[in-house]
């Protein structure tokens, strides 16, 4: 027992030192596989209080890129108002029916809500985005976030009461489900970690018909993602002789470098899909157990 | 001042520069993230105690690690050179000339040959072991090579600058103080 506690003492940097690399590791891999951390909610709301004061100057930087992406927003809005169209029959009145009469009511998907970037990087593997609204707004993870100009920018990993994390499309661990404007065919989106300009588009079979500069948006089979949202352009197509499939590279339709307003879009029907996602896999399961 | 107040102010000045100024340059290039930060480890008094050292380094690591969403990452990158730093010291310096009479790691205490070798030492082994780290994550080994080589490069110059434009004063501990 001694011995003992005579090695602890010679040795206690030495093992003091062990121990630290020990507890830092274990928050890495543990961070990197459930982006969960210890304090890491209470360091959220930290820096989340000085993000915001430092974003508040850092905002007069990025004022011209986001005043040309609102305003080009208004103009595709404009051009959907229904006084821009003239019946072609002047008997007609054009009115807003607000009112449901038949049985088919429809069911509200999509509730957006708008929120501010604090603080955002673009040169590492692992990039996030935090932004300035949390549990309180009713942020939850697996949300998803939008472009003031409707681009894609990420998803949800992480809140705090007032301030919550995203994960940017700029991340090693990003996969979104992606479809050809064109054609429909879903794949996914992923980055490579090399240049921030470009993602990749996986998934999609040689036989399908692609050529640069068609668009890529998001598909409509993801619980996350509200369909038909810019993701990219094709940059470039090559085919891998070994798999059957096209390696396409995609230009980013968002520059990560000066993201400021966005919206963070929650799939109010999410809970129920996943659930019934769950149940169907279960009772396959089931039945392959019960049929010889 | 005092050491205590001094360093605070350091750490804070530190973690901000590296935060929201050397994290938000566009990338020059994929390998290359300029590092800064780690030289308020290499600027701590020659008196820390070694457990101390370990302490402040895993401290400093981790609020860095907090803002850049990467816990861990580079906690355990700074309590490595934290505890290689003595060593290091240890093997540069002849003890009764300088420790005695200059009160932390610089330039003009040391001269700019054996303080620049102590500051390459413990910037390549910081990026060394971050870069190795990542890579276990992902990334090819000859992208492990270049990134390693390219930020000790950009941080050596940075440290470089810094310790031109921001000569530190030089606290002569005589006996008559």
């Amino acid at each position: 027992m001694r011995n003992i506690f005579l090695f602890i003492r010679r040795y206690f940097v030495f093992l003091s030192f062990v121990l630290l690399q020990f507890i830092a590791l274990w928050i890495l891999f543990k961070f990197n596989r459930f982006h969960r951390a210890v304090f890491l909610g209470v360091a959220t709301e930290v820096t989340g209080g000085i993000n915001t004061q430092v974003d508040k100057i850092d905002d007069y930087f990025h004022l011209h890129e986001e005043n040309r992406r609102v305003h080009r927003m208004n103009d595709s809005l404009l051009n959907l108002l229904k006084n821009n169209f003239n019946p072609t029959d002047t008997a007609q009145r054009l009115v807003t029916d607000s009112v449901r009469i038949d049985t088919v009511t429809e069911v509200r998907r999509y509730l957006y809500r708008e929120a501010k970037v604090l603080y955002n990087s673009v040169n590492v593997e692992n990039n996030y985005l935090q932004v300035n609204r949390g549990a309180k707004e009713g942020i939850k993870d697996n949300m998803a976030v939008l472009n003031s100009d409707f681009s894609v920018v990420g998803q949800v990993v992480n809140v705090s009461p007032n301030f919550s994390q995203v994960m940017s499309l700029l991340h090693t661990k990003s996969r979104i489900p992606a479809m050809l404007k064109t054609t429909n065919v879903a794949g996914i989106i992923r980055w490579d970690a090399k240049d921030p300009r470009f993602l990749t588009l996986d998934g999609i079979s040689k036989d399908v018909a692609v050529k640069k500069g068609d668009t890529i948006l998001t598909s409509k089979y993801s619980f996350n993602y509200p369909p038909h949202f810019f993701l990219g352009r094709i940059a470039d197509i090559k085919i891998d002789k070994s798999s059957g499939f096209y390696l396409i590279k995609v230009r980013c339709a968002i520059n990560f470098a000066n993201i400021q307003q966005v919206f963070i879009v929650e799939n109010l029907q999410r809970t129920e899909q996943v659930e019934l996602d769950k149940d169907t896999e279960k009772k396959m399961a089931q039945e392959r157990r019960n049929s010889p | 001042m005092s050491d205590l107040v001094k360093n605070i102010f350091r750490l804070i000045l530190f973690i901000t520069v590296q935060v929201f100024l050397l994290n938000k340059i566009p990338f020059l290039h994929r390998f290359i993230v300029p590092y800064l930060y780690f030289l308020f480890i290499l600027w701590l008094p020659f008196s820390t105690p070694r457990i101390a050292l370990l302490f402040i380094g895993f401290a400093t690591g981790l609020i860095l690690d907090y803002f850049k969403m990467t816990p861990g990452l580079h906690a355990a990158a700074c309590v490595l050179i934290a505890y290689v730093r003595p060593f290091i010291i240890q093997l540069l310096i002849t003890k009764e000339t300088t420790e005695i009479n200059f009160h932390e790691p610089s330039p003009r205490g040391l001269g700019w040959g054996p303080y620049m070798v102590y500051a390459f030492i413990l910037t390549f082994l910081h990026h060394l072991y971050l870069t190795l780290l990542q890579w276990l994550q992902f990334g090819s080994f000859l992208d492990f090579i270049i990134k390693t080589g390219a930020t000790t490069a950009i941080s050596m110059l940075l440290i470089i600058t810094v310790e031109l434009l921001i000569p530190r004063r030089l606290k002569y501990r005589t006996n008559t103080a």
